[in-house]
């Protein structure tokens, strides 16, 4: 009995990827004919999106028959991974890769490993692993806007920075309040996201939840556990940040570097 | 420390980048003395290396060989913090920071520890012409008037030597005489030591005792301003 609708779940999710593949290269097709230039790389797009996500579906499944601590060292080679996503973004700050990784690793790993603790993470692969993913993936975000604005902030306010060093302000201090302003702008995502949860948008991991059969009622709870997560992870990890960044932008003489 | 010790003295001053490309040097084997109430002007064309100089006297900039002596002593061993709160520095620009201009002129001491108070505060922003202006927001002042309150803004430290890195090259013909007047007047009612960098020649003569000529980071004269600018 189980068996067969697996067996139909698996054929009716294919086709329904076909179909849905075969639309968005019509729809590519259509644009590119408009001149738009994504005709020739939308099927490659779309083979290499669905490739990713079965792998990961096959892996899941593979390790749902293990114990669930699997799950932790794949949600750490995720930080890492994260960490070179963030220097990219801001490949003038000296050290961003460290950086990123320790911020992430007190902010997202910090929370996750809190949450597990406390069981409102449950210990299972099928829950730690997308949560876990999504609240890293959320976590990168914010600490690259954060990173990024930081250096706008500096790059734009050279001459009050070195104003204030040069009446002895020490150098965390002298960038004080750009680090704030960047702390702030960086979150309002993630506090827009809580403020309009439900109202405008019903997040992926709920209508998930849904569509396998959880309670709506339970999905919403936890769809609000999980903003509330990213939001956590999110702060520690840019307030670390603002700790251990004015140490790269400034030289052990507090100067302020050139930032090319 | 010696008693006959110059109160700033600029020691075979070089700073080379490393680039990729090759090192480029911007400054070469400077050097000069000055004793108390001395003002040296530092003349020469754009990128001739003149902010260069005078941001490692107070080391914004890191020098890569010589050294800087303060009264005598090695500013390589002292605190940054404090260096700079000794050798204070105005710029082209004010650079005010958003808020009252009394904040402003209060920012200086609170570094160290020193709250001024009101009158305190009242006092130096008199001194630079603005009397009543303490509760003003900095963004409604004019160019001329942010000048002035940045320079208030570094006396509040009472800094033995005074950095002047074009205060007026960036104000209109009538601030800019103003801030001259405003800049020579207060130099020499408190005898203080200062590095004025300008490239208009007349402004030199009329402002400073030495004379430090800069091209392409190098020195091509030094001497009185007598010898140098008024033959
Ligand atoms: N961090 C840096 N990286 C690369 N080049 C630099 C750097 N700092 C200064 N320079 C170069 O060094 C030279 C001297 O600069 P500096 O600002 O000291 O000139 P200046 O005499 O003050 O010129 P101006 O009159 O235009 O203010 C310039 O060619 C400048 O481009
Ligand atoms: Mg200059």
């Amino acid at each position: 009995m189980l068996d067969l609708l697996f067996h139909t779940q698996m054929s009716l999710g294919l086709g329904q990827a076909a179909a849905v593949a075969v639309l968005a290269i019509i729809v590519a097709q259509f644009a590119a004919r408009r001149g738009a230039k994504i005709g020739r790389e939308i099927p490659l797009v779309l083979l290499r999106g669905i490739v990713q996500i079965l792998l990961v579906g096959f892996l899941i499944a593979a390790m749902l028959r293990g114990p669930w601590w699997t799950g932790i060292p794949v949600l750490i080679v995720m930080i890492f991974i994260a960490a070179t996503i963030v220097r990219r973004r801001v490949p003038e700050l000296p050290g961003a890769y460290t950086l990123s990784l320790l911020c992430m690793a007190a902010g997202a790993g910090g929370v996750l490993t809190v949450m597990t603790l406390l069981g409102i993470v449950e210990p299972k692969i099928i829950i730690l692993i997308p949560v876990g993913s999504m609240v890293i993936a959320q976590n990168m975000n914010i600490q690259s806007l954060f990173l990024n604005r930081f250096l706008g902030e500096v790059r734009s306010h050279r001459g009050e920075i070195e104003s204030a060093l040069a009446l002895g302000a020490a150098p965390e201090h002298a960038a004080e309040s750009y680090l704030y302003a960047s702390f702030h702008a960086s979150l309002i995502p993630a506090i827009d996201n809580l403020r309009s949860l439900g109202i405008v948008w019903i997040p992926g991991m709920m209508a998930g939840m849904v569509l396998s059969g959880t309670s709506p009622i339970y999905a919403a709870l936890y769809q609000f556990v999980i903003l509330s997560m990213i939001f956590i992870a999110g702060a520690v990890s840019c307030l670390t940040a603002t700790y251990l960044v004015p140490r790269r932008i400034f030289t052990p003489q507090q100067q302020l570097r050139r930032l090319t | 420390m010696t008693t006959n010790a110059a109160v700033l003295e600029a020691r075979n001053l070089s700073r080379t980048l490393d680039q990729p490309g090759g090192p480029k040097s911007l400054l070469r084997n400077i050097g000069f003395r000055l004793d108390q109430g001395q003002v040296l002007a530092v003349l020469g064309p754009s990128g001739a290396g003149k902010s260069t100089l005078l941001r490692m006297l107070n080391r914004l900039d890191e020098p890569s060989s010589g050294a800087v002596l303060l009264q005598g002593a090695d500013t390589r061993e002292m605190d940054p913090r404090n260096l700079r709160r000794r050798v204070g520095m105005v710029m082209q620009q004010a650079y005010l920071f958003p808020g009252a201009a009394a904040a402003n002129v209060r920012y200086g001491p609170a570094q160290h520890g020193i709250i001024l108070n009101d009158s305190q505060v009242a006092d130096l922003i008199q001194q630079v012409g603005m009397a009543g202006y303490q509760d003003r927001d900095v963004a409604t002042l004019s160019g001329g008037e942010a000048q002035r309150i940045s320079i208030a803004r570094a006396l509040a430290n009472q800094p033995e030597v005074l950095l002047l890195d074009e205060p007026t090259s960036a104000l209109d013909d009538v601030s800019k005489q103003e801030i001259e007047r405003l800049l020579a007047t207060l130099v020499r009612e408190r005898n203080m030591t200062c590095v004025w960098v300008t490239h208009d020649v007349a402004q030199a003569r009329r402002v400073s005792d030495l004379v430090l000529k800069l091209e392409a980071g190098q020195a091509v004269g030094f001497g009185t301003s007598q010898e140098l600018l008024h033959a």
